[in-house]
């Protein structure tokens, strides 16, 4: 590789400019473009004091936001364990907007912030730009401008119908937001002309088909049936989306509520490809970091004293701790996810036997372009279930727990050895499913002929129930509808097994 | 190439006005736990921020979510010992942690029924005044922590021309035209003219007049005002109250929120204020302030001793020619016999020409007009303001009239 400059150290020490900042930036640019050919949305770096780094947290990272109380109860709890010192801030936030936006930490230390830089703008980067999620549902060049739109929207909104009437409609379009996002893309509305010409054709069709005879036939009992149920039979499909739904079909909604709807909804889709990819986005940035930041090393750009100073926050952010440790939160993403990745450059570059037999795919391969593809083409889900060695489970002594309800104590299921890799690797695929972590309602029944109430039905799965919160977000979910709606709760054979009613 | 930004010196609070959202929205909760600091406070200490909590649950946010129960698997790290199918007890409490799902709040604080956070000073004073109904006139008077005062101080050659001296500046102007000698040229002029002087020297001198600004830079005058500190007095305020079995807590709550309302007061208006705090039961003395609105005592009532520690008090420690005095009584309205009224006597004529002011507030069982109110009722005199309260709201107007003259 060319080696633009060949100066030696760029700087050593811990205190920081924008200078340094910008020789960092341009170096790891160099290294990150031109060895590893990561592809990156142009990088917009800002400085910004802890306060603002507190702010930044309670507006979900986004730069911008319209107001709501939810904000400030987040901006009070993190300002809080803050001041109390029980925690510390990110040393990063960074938006999938292009171009992307990072935010650095002032107090951060000078290897601090070339970590960031490479962790954020880099990695992160690199990460939105690629993830087919990411490129299927977020739109990178308008994230910023909507969110401007939409804060002086809703504040507009405010001046015109009251900040309460503004603040009920949100409060209950929030609690509807993990119910508020598509999976699967719409097929496009069929263009006035595609809708004429299919409609030529099943004219044609009965023409061709017309028999005068039938019609001889007594047909009217028949027909009253199958014209009722296809009123009854209302959304067609069962809708998931039930913010989408709302948005379309309430029927009492006044325009300006819809568009509040629709803002919480895209906010909502917006984030829905950043819940599947914890494990991935963060393993991926943590592991570019890491990579990165050695390439510089090795090229004599910086020296020991910088990379102690990073290596010890980086090994506090990939620690792992022990279900039974003080202090465990569930499994590090962090942690997983750059074990995974640091793990998939072994295999090809180191592989063990266990590890042909077990990814004879990329065993020996090209650890880059393995790479660049499991970053374009997988969820948690998936990229957990495919690349999860034996030899990682081993490392993270993964076991699985079942929880039956009609058992009095828990069963150790299978832990990390022969008899239970496959099984723990598919149980912890189906931890990040979202389809597993996220009850299955959806809306099956729009009586709008008649009373116009809403029907749900929730399928439970494997016995769960839902909270005892659903209550209150069926309240909310009638408040937007303006009319009863009631939830059918029905077990994995289709039988109800309760059901709830809620009138506005 | 990257673009590198310094946005360190951009708004700071974007997040105030989400604060006060969440403030407004939980007004009740936050009220409640307002109280509780109230009474656990010191009178003297009461104008300063605190910790209030909320419970969680009022403020949580309801999602379609799992609960407990049903069946399923788990995958932990971290397993030293497990073989598969071992059975394990079920931990206690069977709360949730052992990394469920990992959804949202995997990270809270410690306690996690309470959402705890600090008020600022001002917020919490804002909830303080909101509780007592304070209008904002003397919100604002109690509310800003004032130690100087704008005075007028003479006047000064630059300024706003809001603050423009227009007689001043006018006088200026006319001292300095006179001085240019305008009347002798004026004089002059009007010789020449009915002389009928040659045109020329008729203008020479009609020159020298124009050359005279009628309002010069110089002779603009504006008002001055300094700052200048607040006067320094000393106040003592006697706090008196009954004790007796019939006063419950929630009238002490009233009698608590009366007394630092007027020791807010007191503190903004003078340097110091020093509290007495005096108890009776059948027997008064003057006692600390724990003393006074947590230790409970019985017996029966004597109003008419409290009045005279108070009165013993004043003579013996706070001279009247060097302390201001104020006065502030509750008491349910129980009084017996003669004492309502030799009560009103001393008061009337012993205390109240010793006194700034005197406040009698009284927090009545039910409707009866009581002994004491009735006695007091005979007094009239300015310095002297009665009340009978059922709520925190109506704590105010008994210093209405006090408030209206001090803060006007």
């Amino acid at each position: 590789m060319i080696e633009t400059r060949d100066s030696g150290l760029i700087a050593t020490g811990v205190e920081w400019n924008f200078e340094l900042l910008q020789e960092f930036d341009t170096a790891i640019h160099d290294i990150a473009a031109n060895e590893f050919g990561l592809k990156t949305y142009p990088n917009q770096i800002e400085i910004i004091a802890s306060e603002q780094m507190l702010d930044a947290y309670a507006s979900l990272g986004l730069p911008i936001g319209y107001p709501h109380w939810s904000y400030g109860k987040e901006f009070i709890r993190n300002e809080q364990s803050y001041r109390k010192g029980a925690r510390g801030l990110a040393y990063e936030i960074v938006i999938n907007s292009n171009p992307c936006i990072a935010y650095l930490m002032e107090e951060n230390s000078l290897p601090m912030q070339a970590l960031v830089i490479a962790h954020a703008s880099y990695g992160h980067n690199s990460f939105f730009k690629g993830n087919y999620l990411f490129r299927q549902w977020t739109n990178a060049d308008a994230i910023i401008d909507y969110m401007v739109f939409a804060r002086s929207y809703v504040m507009q909104c405010e001046e015109r119908y009251g900040p309460a009437a503004v603040e009920d409609i949100l409060d209950s379009c929030h609690a509807l937001m993990s119910h508020g996002v598509d999976r699967y893309r719409h097929p496009a509305p069929l263009s006035v002309e595609e809708e004429r010409s299919r409609q030529r054709e099943r004219e044609e069709h009965t023409w061709r088909q017309f028999d005068d005879l039938w019609r001889t036939l007594p047909a009217a009992a028949n027909a009253g049936a199958s014209k009722s149920t296809a009123a009854a039979n209302f959304p067609p499909e069962p809708q998931e989306n039930l913010l989408y739904f709302v948005e379309k079909q309430a029927p009492k909604l006044e325009p300006w509520q819809r568009e509040i709807v629709r803002i919480t909804r895209k906010l909502a889709q917006y984030f829905y490809p950043q819940g599947l990819t914890k494990v991935m986005n963060e393993g991926w940035a943590t592991f570019w970091h890491y990579t990165l930041l050695n390439r510089l090393f090795d090229k004599g750009k910086v020296d020991s004293g910088f990379m102690l100073e990073w290596l010890s926050s980086h090994t506090n952010v990939i620690g792992q701790r022990g279900f039974n440790q003080r202090g465990y939160g569930g499994i590090n993403p962090y942690a997983l996810g750059f074990a995974m990745m640091t793990d998939i450059r072994r295999i090809c570059e180191n592989p063990t036997p266990e590890d042909r037999e077990w990814f004879p795919d990329i065993a020996g391969g090209d650890w880059l372009k393995v790479f660049d593809f499991a970053m374009r083409n997988y969820k948690d889900e998936s990229f957990v279930g495919q690349f999860l060695s034996p030899r990682l489970m081993r490392e993270f002594h993964l076991f699985a727990i079942a929880d039956h309800e009609n058992d009095d104590k828990l069963l150790v299921d299978s832990i990390h050895n022969e008899q239970g890799y496959r099984r723990v690797r598919r149980l912890l695929s189906q931890q990040y499913n979202r389809d597993v972590q996220i009850p299955d309602i959806q809306i099956t029944r729009y009586d709008h002929r008649g009373d116009r109430s809403l029907t749900l039905t929730h399928r439970r799965d494997r016995n769960r129930p839902l909270s005892d919160d659903a209550g209150e977000v069926l309240k909310h979910l009638s408040r937007l509808w303006g009319f009863t709606v009631r939830m059918d709760t029905i077990d994995e054979k289709g039988i109800v097994v309760d059901q709830r009613e809620v009138k506005p | 190439m990257s673009i590198i930004i310094d946005r360190r010196l951009n708004d700071r609070n974007k997040n105030a006005v989400n604060r006060q959202r969440f403030l407004r929205r939980y007004k009740e909760q936050i009220r409640k736990s307002v109280a509780d600091l109230v009474s656990k406070r010191s009178i003297t200490d009461m104008e300063q921020g605190g910790t209030v909590n909320i419970p969680i649950k009022d403020i949580s946010e309801p999602q379609f979510q799992h609960g407990m129960g049903g069946d399923r698997e788990i995958v932990l790290p971290g397993n030293r010992e497990y073989q598969a199918g071992d059975r394990i007890p079920r931990p206690d409490g069977q709360g949730k942690g052992k990394g469920s799902s990992g959804e949202s709040d995997g990270e809270s604080g410690p306690s996690s029924d309470e959402f705890l956070f600090s008020l600022s000073r001002e917020e919490f004073m804002n909830l303080f005044f909101d509780d007592l109904e304070l209008p904002h006139l003397v919100r604002n008077y109690m509310g800003t922590a004032r130690d100087t005062k704008w005075q007028r101080a003479g006047y000064t050659p630059r300024g706003v021309p809001a603050n423009l001296a227009i007689a001043r500046s006018l006088r200026n102007a006319l001292a300095r035209r006179i001085a240019l000698g305008m009347p002798r040229l004026r004089r002059q002029l009007k010789e020449l003219q009915a002389a009928n002087a040659p045109a020329e020297e008729i203008a020479e001198v009609e020159r020298r007049l124009k050359r005279v600004p009628y309002l010069d830079e110089l002779d603009l005058r504006f008002r001055h005002r300094i700052k200048v500190p607040m006067p320094i007095s000393r106040a003592v305020m006697f706090c008196l109250m009954d004790v007796s079995a019939s006063m419950t807590e929630d009238k002490k709550d009233i009698a608590k929120r009366f007394f630092t309302l007027l020791y807010l007061f007191l503190s903004r208006k003078y340097e110091s204020v020093e509290l007495i705090f005096i108890r009776h039961t059948d027997d008064a003395e003057e006692v600390d302030e724990d003393t006074f609105f947590h230790d409970p005592q019985s017996g029966g009532t004597v109003v008419l001793s409290a009045l005279k520690l108070m009165q013993e008090i004043i003579d013996e420690r706070f001279p009247t020619d060097s302390w201001n005095i104020y006065g502030a009584q509750v008491s349910d309205g129980d009084a017996f016999g003669a004492d309502p009224e030799k009560s009103r006597a001393l008061l009337q004529e012993g205390l109240l020409p010793k006194v700034r002011y005197f406040t009698y507030v009284e927090v009545p069982d039910g409707d009866r007009t009581s002994p004491l109110t009735y006695a007091y009722q005979r007094i009239e005199d300015e310095r002297f303001a009665m009340t009978s309260v059922a709520s925190r709201t109506e704590v105010y107007p008994v210093l209405r009239e006090l408030f209206r003259k001090e803060t006007s």
